[in-house]
Parts: C-alpha cells; structure tokens; sequence
C-alpha cells in the first residue's frame, strides 16, 4: 500500500523557455534506462529476491516513481505553452502528430517504452548486477543530458538525480556483498 | 435556420470547454491562461436521428464540410483558447 504526498522529492525549477530539452529529457522519462524502467524493474524482481535485501529493492523502486515525477514536471514545464509550430521548431512535430502536449512513456527518438527494457531472472546475483549496470547507464544519462543543457536551475535538478543514481548502484553493490557473505556460519581454520 | 447561426455556441451545447491549469509563478514559458477541449455536437447525439435537416443547398453543405446543420462543428477552436464572452 502507498500513501502519497502531494511533492515531489526535489524541487525542479525551469528558468530558460527550451523545449527542445524536453524532446531530450523524454529519454529519462520512457527510454530504456529511465525512471519508469527502473521502478518497474525494482519492484517486480523483489518478490523473488533474497529476504535481507528485499527492502532495498523496495526503497529503491519507490524513489524511482519519485523521480519519474520529476523528469514529468521537468517535461510539462517545458512544453505546456507551447504552439505546435514551437513544438515542431523544437523537434516535437512527431511528438506532436500523436500526443499533442500529452507526456508519453517513449525515449528521445520515440520508440516507445516496451517490457522487453527489463528483466527478472529470478538469479539473485543475476538480478542485482542488472540494478547495478541500469543504474550505472542512468547516471550516464543524466550526465549526457546535463551536459546539453545550459539552464542551471535544470540542471541542479539532473545533478540530484545523477548523485541519486550513484547512490543506489552503491545500494545495489551492498546488497550482492550481503547476500554473498557467510554471515552467521562458523568458519573453522585448522592451523598445522 | 439561417447560416448566420450555424456554429454558434448559443445553441443546443457548446462545442468547446474551457479551463484554467494551474500557472505557476516560476513558468519558464509564457503561460497560456486558459486551454479548451473540443465537444463537437455528435457526442451529445446519441444515434443520428431519422429525417435529421439537412442544408438547403449542396453549396452550403459543402462549405460547412457536412450535410447536416446539426453535426456541423467549427473545428479547430476559432477562439483559440481564449473564452468567449
């Protein structure tokens, strides 16, 4: 069960008019790497995963849906205001043509998002090294597209998203250290 | 009825809803204050009645796009999401 605060976890200010951003951000939003990816993938592969690191699965989705929220509002500001011919000058006619102003889970190009992104191999060690390389190819993402923007108050948002990603590849790097150590099992050395 | 009519919100439903979405102070793009939604009349139509008028002449149908007054439909929003008066 969810209970649901009405903000989102990190302020997100847009200062410069550019949807063209938009079309790019969209990638975070739909793409193969992006947040709705990740929540998904998280929160269906904890059922079958190891009982001491089912929590940090769960935590983790959770705050993914957080920052699809966010990459959401980031996405609306830049394109509720826009005329169709603002869109198209911005690269959104083919966004346009199908949705109007209307988010879409599609990436950058507009391939739309498909299950066939993620994974649940039910392979504990299988499972967890995916978080760890989607969250890897996330930040990534976050770096590519700050480095295209040039809107600071944008970017101080991705910043938190990029850091927020580092931090859960280490939370998922963790979790394969847990569930491979012989903890509670007493090791024996016989010496001569 | 008379041409001067046709399309006029003034009768029967009108054929486009208007709301104010939240504008926030920090905006990076000039808001647009209010947006519409077409509700062309065939939605509060629910089966094309029998014997439904039809224009007087097939130059005025062909102007209006349809043969009946009644599903005529001034698309796209002619007041471009400003709210008539």
């Amino acid at each position: 069960m969810y209970y649901y605060e009405k903000k989102l976890q990190y302020p997100v200010r847009v200062s410069t008019c550019n949807p063209m951003l938009a079309k790019f951000l969209i990638e975070q939003y739909g793409g193969a790497d992006g947040e709705l990816a990740a929540a998904l993938r998280y929160m269906n592969q904890r059922y079958t995963i190891p009982d001491k690191v089912i929590g940090v699965l769960n935590d983790i989705a959770t705050e993914e849906f957080s920052h699809l929220e966010m990459i959401a509002t980031m996405v609306y500001k830049l394109t509720k205001d826009a005329s169709p011919e603002q869109m198209k000058a911005a690269g959104l006619g083919d966004h346009y043509a199908n949705h109007d102003r209307a988010l879409f889970y599609h990436d950058a190009s507009g391939v739309p998002w498909t299950a066939a992104y993620i994974q649940a191999k039910g392979d504990p060690i299988a499972d967890l090294y995916e978080d760890i390389a989607a969250e890897e190819k996330a930040r990534a993402t976050y770096q590519w597209l700050i480095d295209m923007s040039d809107d600071p108050d944008l970017n101080d948002a991705l910043k938190f998203l990029r850091e927020r990603e580092i931090v859960h590849s280490l939370r998922f790097r963790e979790a394969v250290e847990i569930i491979k150590d012989d903890r509670n099992t007493k090791k024996i050395f016989k010496l001569g | 009825m008379s041409d001067a009519n046709i399309g006029k919100e003034d009768y029967m439903h009108s054929q486009f809803k208007y709301w104010k979405p939240y504008v926030s102070p920090f905006d990076p793009c000039k808001p647009i204050l209010v947006k519409s939604y077409s509700t062309p009349p065939q939605l509060y139509m629910n089966f094309q009645p029998i014997g439904l008028a039809q224009f007087q002449s097939p130059i005025q149908a062909l102007k209006h796009g349809t043969l009946w007054p009644q599903l005529y439909s001034p698309y796209p929003d002619p007041h471009k999401g400003v709210k008539p008066k």
